[in-house]
């Protein structure tokens, strides 16, 4: 099957190599970094995770999310989404060859990554984090190439894939909510210690996830033969309009919670965040972009006739991206090391190597994503013909 | 039985020290380090009490020195790359939560001293994902420096931002600032990439010695750091605990950390 990835038109092939130019980017950074060390970032002793490990958390949601058209095929019996389950399982399995990335770009010492395997230390949540990702990625290779191959040669996929199959729905509940254990379950570190932070990961996960994946199903209809279907992208508008009121309604409840109660130490993040502590906000601007977007995509969302239009559907996804990776893929990690345990305020801003590296990792995401999803679309397009 | 294991330890290590050091072995005794100055190999848990009555920021600037120095503790000149193991804050940046407008004169501008706890129940060897970082019998959180893959989720985890991350190579720290780098040759300098604590000086302890932070405290300021072991009722810890009120950093956590303050 994997030939499918080898014919293609210039276009696809000129997306590729713009990839792989980034890549190499990203990978001529990271060598830096490996030589000097993670001095050229923009993390501190004092915000010692940035945007990498906020990556991390932003696309174990996406992950995750591939179970959002998974489960009502397998489970609700939603025929519909038979058409592009097997897109939501190669999104899930870029999304997490990112997060493994993301992971190792952030170590100091990532020659001795075997040392989590080596020396396991089951209390750490990361040693967990290990085994869901790891397990998540290996079910949806063999779960997508298994019904892919099954659906070229014309049959039904095996009976030991359908179990996989339903193995990989609660493990994909398991993968985010054991990515919010990582700091959910540590003293001092008030902003993340609240356990709606599994539930909000999930929440933020189902609509951001789903969002991207209607995006790419927008992207393959126009550029290829296959249709992933009027219905399927409409099914997927109504799931990402209720996950992404579940997500505002989680964050307003975490504002109530610290506001009311009136703890400093649970509103300081907020503050920072929001409005800036102590003369420092970079971050504001950027906060309250995520309550623009926010605010679009609610509206977008919540009216059906526009969230039944596709054009104003696709834009209510843009912002529905665009506000949950701020929230999220910035604001959640970062407000979480300021002000530091001393409520000092030392502020973090990512470095341009740091960024490049970022984008690399991406890049990577987007040509594993690209070539799976050519050959499940080729794949489609010939059972199609 | 007539003597305690106990006793009889104190009693054989103070006749060694004497037939040993004679007049050095008798300076090292110096009242309210007998307890901890022997059997400092037996521990069952190890603390400190930091009396602020006497410190002063001179001691703590000395503490730093002679650590550092002892422990091959690069200085950068940058604090976003900074690395300490024990270092000065002001006591509302030290005690945020005991903070408030009316701080008692003497102690609102006063430098604290601030170290590892050595939590009795640390959320940073709960964290770490190799054992690099680990808790030993005797409560000494320790560090692995060949085990660590420098994930930095102990960073996150330790809620006294005790932990210093190697975000660059500590042999490149500017030579302007560490002329003599590594200042120890007998005590292992640390690589690009991984983090790093104070250990209570473990290795000093190893060898009957207190911790250098106690040594140079004590040497400006008597009784101004007291080491000791918790577990033991008459220790000298326990006896500083018993007659002065004395508090601990973010004990709300339940880290239950062992380093505390004697405030007055």
């Amino acid at each position: 099957m994997l030939d499918r990835a080898l014919k293609g038109s210039s276009r696809y092939w000129g997306w590729l190599i713009f990839l792989l130019v980034l890549m190499g980017i990203g990978f001529a950074c990271y060598l830096y970094q490996f030589k000097v060390g993670l001095k050229i970032t923009g993390m501190s002793r004092d915000v010692s995770w940035g945007l990498y490990i906020s990556q991390l958390t932003y696309l174990v949601g996406v992950a995750a999310s591939g179970v959002m058209v998974v489960l009502p095929y397998y489970l609700h019996d939603y025929k519909a989404f038979g058409r592009i389950t097997i897109l939501g399982e190669f999104m899930a399995i870029a999304a997490v060859l990112m997060c493994l990335l993301f992971v190792m770009v952030d170590l100091g010492k990532l020659p001795r990554l075997m040392n989590i395997i080596m020396y396991p230390h089951p209390k750490s949540i990361l040693f967990w984090d290990m085994i869901v990702l790891n397990g998540y990625l290996i079910l949806n290779i063999l779960i997508g190439w298994n019904v892919l191959a099954a659906e070229r040669k014309g049959v039904h996929y095996s009976t030991w894939v359908k179990v996989l199959i339903y193995i990989s729905i609660p493990w994909a509940f398991s993968i985010h909510t054991v990515t919010a254990f990582l700091y959910a379950g540590l003293p001092g570190r008030h902003f993340w210690l609240t356990a709606i932070m599994a539930p909000r990961f999930l929440a933020s996960a189902f609509c951001s996830g789903p969002a991207i994946l209607l995006l790419i199903a927008l992207v393959v209809r126009k550029f290829t033969n296959f249709d992933p279907g009027k219905e399927q992208i409409r099914t997927l508008g109504g799931i990402i309009a209720y996950a992404f009121i579940i997500n505002i309604f989680f964050f307003l409840m975490e504002i109530f919670t610290s506001f009311y109660s009136q703890i400093p130490g649970h509103m300081h993040s907020f503050v920072y965040l929001f409005l800036g502590l102590d003369g420092y906000g970079k971050l504001a601007p950027w906060m309250w972009t995520f309550v623009f977007f926010a605010i679009v995509a609610l509206i977008l969302l919540i009216i059906p006739s526009t969230r039944r239009k596709e054009d104003t559907l696709a834009i209510a996804c843009a912002a529905v991206v665009i506000s949950t990776w701020i929230d999220k893929g910035l604001g959640l990690i970062i407000g979480g090391f300021v002000p530091n345990p001393f409520e000092r305020v030392f502020e973090y801003w990512p470095t341009t190597p740091e960024v490049l590296i970022t984008i690399g990792v991406w890049a990577m995401g987007f040509f594993v994503l690209t070539v799976l999803f050519k050959i499940a679309v080729s794949i489609k397009e010939e059972v199609a013909a | 039985m007539g003597i305690s294991r106990r006793r009889f330890l104190k009693v054989a290590g103070l006749s060694a020290i004497m037939a040993v050091g004679g007049k050095a072995g008798f300076e090292l005794l110096r009242p309210g380090q007998v307890e901890a100055s022997l059997p400092l190999t037996k521990g069952k848990r190890w603390a400190m009490v930091i009396d602020m009555r006497k410190v002063t920021d001179e001691i703590i600037q000395k503490c730093k020195e002679a650590c550092h120095k002892a422990h091959n503790v690069p200085e950068f000149g940058n604090p976003k790359v900074e690395l300490k193991w024990i270092w000065e804050e002001e006591f509302e940046h030290a005690f945020p939560d005991q903070e408030h407008e009316y701080v008692a004169d003497g102690i609102k501008d006063k430098g604290f001293p601030l170290l590892c706890n050595h939590c009795s129940n640390p959320p940073c060897c709960r964290v770490c994902p190799t054992g690099a970082t680990w808790q030993r019998e005797d409560g000494i959180v320790m560090m692995d420096w060949h085990r660590c893959i420098g994930c930095r989720f102990c960073m996150a985890g330790c809620p006294y931002g005790s932990r210093s991350f190697n975000w660059g190579d500590p042999g490149k720290a500017p030579k302007e600032l560490n002329p003599d780098f590594p200042t120890n040759p007998d005590f292992p300098t640390r690589t690009l990439g991984v983090v790093e604590k104070c250990t209570f000086c473990n290795e000093r302890l190893a060898k009957g010695q207190l911790p250098i932070c106690v040594e140079e405290a004590n040497k400006i300021e008597k009784d101004s750091f007291i080491f000791g072991d918790l577990a033991d009722p008459d220790s000298n810890v326990r006896k500083a605990l018993r007659k002065h009120f004395a508090i601990r950093r973010k004990p709300e956590l339940g880290t239950s950390p062992n380093v505390y303050y004697i405030i007055g």
